[in-house]
């Protein structure tokens, strides 16, 4: 059932997705305020299909596919305050795409989830999960932001007045939205990879834990950068171009981080 | 009617070439001088503002070498500035001083202020006796039609000005202007009032500099602010969020380490400069810093230029009232170039008449008051019939622009002086009175 709703919820962030690219080439209200309704009634669905899993008694969210609709959920909930906060759906450019990918992939088919190692660890691997996602998230609308900060930066400096991407909020808007996503993330991504670390070591099964496991090292990695990113900002308020080229990095340094599931021993979560 | 004008503003050049054209104040008279003294020009005025700069003249044939005189000026090559000129004649030339005065050619069309910037050149040019009779009277016209499609029109009313430009600028990039502070370099009356909208829309504090330190706390009084000497300049402006600055220096004074200087100050955090000064006070490479938003004269003017189209139906109607304007300028202009004829044919031909009597009334001895009169009405009727068909003949061909060939003729035939001097505006309008009151 949870896959069901899913899609249903993708069909809904189908929507947020050509209000992405339509916005990139012209203002409509209209269209932001359907794009919007249509992105929570989706939230809805999406609710609905994580809470199923939740409630089907295994830490269902531990496999690939789930753990990619946890994300695309966090992110949603993100581009939603931010939405009650600054009263704009310009993130939803950056935003909605990557949800709707993400939503797709999870969407596609049900993977079995065999985590019967760590049913001692419930609570911690719970709070890894939950608590790395929403960095991860952050860090998404964080790069979201430094991108769209670019587009306002160069339309700026353009000094001409079209009405191409003038959507955007002024530009210390969208670097207030990038540095608090980035400040809120931080701890959360600190904290899961912390609770990371202690499912790791203490699981029975698992053992000796190598550390230089691909996953592991780039999720370090991405920490680094992610705290290079905090420091620069905080100290020298680093923004713009420089910003961005780290938010970028970051970015990449996260999803090389997912992608080594595909290769890491750590969390080969008894796929078959 | 020899009017001339050459110029250029900132729709024919860019404001690289209006930089080098600028005529700083102290120099207008000496320019009006220099303009007047040179081959052909009768009178003369120099407007000189950031936008535009523009000579006019009244020549003495209608053919003054200006592009020459610009040439000599300013000591330009012709293939640089020739391209950007513009020439007006006679009517043209008075169509495009009432559409300059009215504001319909200004960057923001309907901003009040160049009007002002008119008026200061004319009494400059009037006070070294560069302007007399003929640009007299097109000025004054020219500021009374400025009045006119003022009340008559909404083009000033709606206008959007410079200053409300950079509040919406500012705003795209702060967002909120609530707590900002701006700094204003140059006390004038452009930025005072951009200073004004800011502080309208939240900025919270606000710097002075001029290089008269004195004018700085005068205006710093003005808006509750703070005076800051000229010197200090570079090492409070980071402290500012918000730069108008407008001073008359001939070389940028704001350049890329400067730039460099208050973003590492700063934390990087924005700064917007607008830069209402030409020359141009921002160094164009110091705006091409991350996080440094410059914006001079042109790029107002493009932010501005959006908001055009809602006026243009004003400017239309605006544009009908010069051009009947125009008309009646003209057609009193050619009615006052008839009048000193008609005037001294009536002159002339009154001398004849008084001559005549006195030599007959020898002869005839004493006359009773009443063969007095009957003489006097003999002989003016006489006149008047003769005079008739020649004044009505001079008073159509002023209306059909043949004037001066007419007068010629007229002139010739009874052999008219010519008078070296125009007649001053009040008694020329007087004696045109006379003249079609007759």
């Amino acid at each position: 059932m949870s896959l069901l709703w899913l899609r249903f919820a993708l069909g809904c962030y189908f929507v947020g997705l050509v209000y992405a690219f339509v916005a990139l080439t012209r203002t409509s209200d209209l269209f932001s305020r359907i794009a919007l309704h249509a992105a929570t009634i989706g939230m809805v669905f999406h609710f609905v299909s994580l809470t199923e899993l939740f409630l089907s008694g295994q830490i269902a969210w531990a496999s690939v596919h789930n753990s990619e609709s946890l994300l695309a959920f966090l992110s949603m909930v993100f581009f939603m305050v931010i939405y009650a906060i600054y009263q704009t759906t310009s993130p939803g450019v950056v935003v909605f795409p990557v949800v709707f990918f993400l939503t797709f992939v999870a969407a596609l088919d049900e993977q079995p989830v065999l985590l019967t190692q760590f049913v001692s660890h419930k609570g911690w691997l719970i709070a890894h999960i939950m608590l790395i996602f929403t960095g991860y998230a952050a860090l998404l609308v964080s790069f979201g932001a430094s991108l769209l900060y670019l587009l306002q930066e160069r339309r700026l400096k353009a000094k001409k007045s079209t009405s191409l991407i003038a959507f955007l909020p002024a530009l210390e808007v969208i670097d207030q939205i990038g540095y608090r996503s980035l400040l809120l993330g931080f701890p959360f991504m600190t904290l899961g990879l912390i609770t990371g670390s202690v499912v790791a070591i203490t699981a029975p099964s698992i053992g000796r834990v190598d550390f230089l496991d691909p996953k592991i090292l780039l999720s370090v990695l991405m920490w680094a950068v992610y705290m290079v990113m905090v420091f620069t900002r905080w100290n020298s308020g680093w923004r713009g171009r420089r910003a961005a080229f780290l938010a970028t990095f970051a970015f990449v340094a996260a999803l090389a981080a997912w992608a080594a599931n595909y290769f890491s021993a750590m969390h080969r979560f008894g796929i078959s | 009617m020899r009017y001339q004008l050459i110029g250029l503003n900132h729709k024919s050049a860019p404001l690289e070439v209006r930089e080098r054209l600028a005529i700083p104040e102290s120099r207008l008279p000496d320019t009006c001088r220099e303009l007047t003294a040179y081959p052909g020009i009768e009178e003369g005025m120099v407007i000189s503002t950031c936008n535009r700069v523009e000579i006019v003249t009244h020549t003495v044939n209608g053919h003054a070498d200006l592009h020459g005189f610009l040439h000599d000026h300013f000591h330009l090559d012709a293939s640089m500035l020739d391209a950007h000129l513009y020439e007006f004649r006679e009517k043209d030339a008075v169509r495009h001083i009432f559409r300059v005065a009215s504001s319909l050619d200004s960057m923001v069309v309907g901003e009040a202020q160049i009007l002002g910037q008119v008026k200061e050149a004319y009494a400059t040019a009037r006070a070294v006796g560069a302007v007399r009779g003929q640009l007299d009277q097109l000025f004054s016209r020219a500021f009374a039609v400025a009045k006119r499609v003022r009340s008559e029109t909404a083009v000033g009313t709606s206008s959007v000005s410079i200053a409300s430009v950079a509040v919406e600028l500012a705003k795209k990039i702060f967002g909120t202007l609530q707590g900002k502070k701006v700094f204003i370099i140059g006390a004038g009356k452009m930025s005072e009032l951009a200073a004004r909208h800011l502080m309208a829309h939240g900025c919270a504090s606000i710097f002075v500099a001029n290089r008269t330190y004195d004018r700085a706390i005068g205006l710093a009084q003005k808006f509750d602010g703070q005076a800051i000497k000229f010197e200090d300049l570079y090492s409070t402006c980071d402290r500012a969020d918000i730069v108008i600055t407008s001073t008359g220096a001939p070389h940028a004074i704001f350049r890329r380490e400067h730039g460099e200087q208050f973003l590492a100050r700063r934390k990087n955090r924005p700064m917007f400069f607008i830069d209402i000064a030409v020359p141009r006070d921002v160094s164009p490479e110091m705006g091409k810093l991350d996080g440094i938003f410059a914006y001079d004269i042109d790029d107002l003017q493009q932010a501005v230029s959006s908001h055009v189209a809602d006026r243009r139906k004003e400017a239309e109607r605006a544009e009908a009232i010069i051009a009947s304007e125009v008309e009646r300028f003209q057609a009193r202009q050619q009615t006052l170039d008839v009048v000193p004829t008609i005037v001294s044919l009536q002159d002339h031909l009154e001398t004849i008449r008084q001559a005549e009597i006195d030599r007959v009334r020898g002869r005839m001895g004493q006359l009773t008051p009443e063969q007095e009169m009957a003489v006097e009405a003999l002989t003016r009727g006489i006149i008047n019939k003769v005079m008739h068909t020649p004044i009505t003949t001079l008073k159509t061909a002023a209306k059909e622009s043949e004037a001066t060939t007419v007068v010629d003729v007229v002139r010739r035939l009874f052999n008219l002086q010519v008078k070296p001097k125009e007649p001053p505006a009040e008694s020329a309008d007087k004696k045109a009175e006379v003249g079609t009151q007759q």
